[in-house]
């Protein structure tokens, strides 16, 4: 059974469709005892960094996150600001962030562009897997049709071995991250038709 | 790298979808729901649905028609029409739309636009100015779906919004709309010129070739269109179409310029 953690930020119904229509196990989990039994978690999430921390510390779900993530070593797959909040920090906020993945969130650097600064990032972008197409996460997908991304800022990881795979927008940017069982997308795999498709079910079947 | 983004635009008007020219004349297209799944199976960009006559006749969203429109769009979806306050762009956002777009009410009173700002993050926060011009050539700004002149200068208006930080603002021809001859660019420059904000723009698109014309002139700019996506041939007959993947690669692929 895969969690879908709805602390009040992202579109919950998008992930809830996808895998409806995927015919997989899932569940939206308002609060922590809707959310023990998860097999695998998708942590989505849209706005702004000390928003989202704030809405997750309310939503009483918090420690039972890092609990099934850090200790029970349950899969989770965090989205846009939901991969963003995995961070220690970011420069958007002053509140901490999960600190599951070694890295902070900084504005995205887009100063090479010829015109003028573009923020947010907004639209379809291709992505680069790191080494390779090897993980399996990234079975079947479609690397030049790209995914939708909407955001200003990003993840700079600490360790490079956490980067899965980058973006370009005028300069490179980390666009998924990924340690051990911990997995993050700056982009949106539940608005990016097929590959964002085959990206969630390549989720569930890991 | 970044495409730009080819935008349907679909506008409601009593639960269906219909098409205007100039703002008049809404002829009757289709049903909402069945355009989305079609515009799914195309794999469109983005889809940006107005309900033309929320706000002329004072009344809320139609929440019900939304969530049932977000729950079916496999695309990051748009949603304008009606909307006056911060609990109305919170709750049409929490049924699943990626992007609450406003209009009158940013003309009229700009402050609400970073109250929304504040509530649903400012990449999920759309401006959309009508603009039409006068008989002497000036870029006027409209509310009221047209019908409402407004005394705000188009560049000071574009600035202050850009000032706002709003993550896109769509500059929507008037004149333009259902023509099909082209974009204005006279009109799209003017904003270009004044705004660092994402830039869209709707009202005149009739071919490929438009979109084509338009993104290697402006790069990084969100081509929406509606006549195009729904009518084919001269008669105008009721066809939803899109460009193939392949088509859309190569009409984005000028979409930009690295130093």
């Amino acid at each position: 059974m895969i969690a879908i953690v709805n602390y009040g930020l992202g579109n919950i119904n998008a992930f809830s469709n996808i895998y409806n229509k995927l015919n997989i196990e899932h569940r939206i989990a308002n609060c922590k005892s809707e959310l023990l039994d998860a097999q695998k978690i998708i942590l989505p999430g849209v706005g702004a960094f000390d928003f989202a921390i704030k809405k997750l510390n309310e939503s009483g779900m918090r420690g039972a996150l890092d609990e099934l993530v850090l200790e029970k070593k349950v899969p989770v797959l965090g989205v846009c600001v939901g991969m963003q909040i995995m961070a220690q920090q970011s420069e958007e906020g002053d509140m901490n962030g999960l600190g599951w993945i070694q890295g902070e969130v900084r504005k995205i650097n887009c100063s090479n562009i010829e015109h003028k600064l573009f923020l947010p990032h907004m639209g379809w972008n291709q992505i680069a897997p790191v080494g390779g197409e090897k993980s399996m996460i990234f079975k079947d997908i479609n690397f030049d049709k790209g995914f939708y991304f909407l955001h200003s800022y990003g993840f700079y990881c600490s360790n490079e071995a956490d980067v899965l795979a980058t973006s370009d927008y005028g300069d490179n940017f980390v666009c998924a991250i990924r340690n051990q069982h911990i997995y993050g997308f700056q982009f949106h795999p539940e608005k990016s038709h097929d590959n964002g498709i085959n990206l969630l079910n390549n989720f569930a079947k890991m | 790298m970044l495409r730009s983004r080819i935008i349907p635009c679909l506008l409601i008007r009593n639960k269906g979808l219909v098409k205007t020219v100039n703002f008049k004349d809404g002829k009757y297209v289709g049903d909402p729901i069945n355009a989305v799944r079609i515009f799914n199976e195309k794999e469109v960009d983005e889809l940006v649905v107005f309900d033309i006559d929320a706000t002329v006749q004072n009344r809320d969203p139609d929440y019900k028609m939304i969530e049932n429109l977000a729950k079916e769009c496999r695309m990051p979806l748009c949603y304008g029409g009606g909307i006056k306050d911060v609990e109305q762009a919170i709750r049409i956002s929490n049924l699943g739309v990626e992007k609450v777009a406003i209009s009158s009410q940013a003309v009229i009173n700009p402050s609400v636009v970073s109250d929304i700002i504040e509530a649903i993050g400012s990449q999920s926060v759309v401006v959309v100015v009508d603009v039409k011009k006068s008989v002497f050539g000036k870029y006027e700004v409209y509310i009221q779906n047209g019908t409402q002149k407004v005394r705000k200068k188009l560049p000071d208006l574009l600035k202050e919004f850009d000032a706002l930080k709003v993550g896109e603002v769509i500059v929507n021809s008037i004149d333009m709309d259902g023509k099909m001859s082209g974009y204005d660019e006279k009109l799209i420059q003017i904003a270009r010129d004044v705004m660092s904000s994402q830039l869209s723009v709707l009202g005149g698109a009739g071919s490929l070739e438009h979109i084509k014309r338009l993104i290697s002139k402006y790069k990084i700019i969100g081509a929406c269109a509606g006549s195009l996506f729904v009518f084919k041939g001269v008669y105008k007959a009721v066809l939803i179409n899109y460009p193939a993947p392949s088509e859309k690669m190569d009409l984005a692929s000028d979409s930009i310029g690295i130093n």
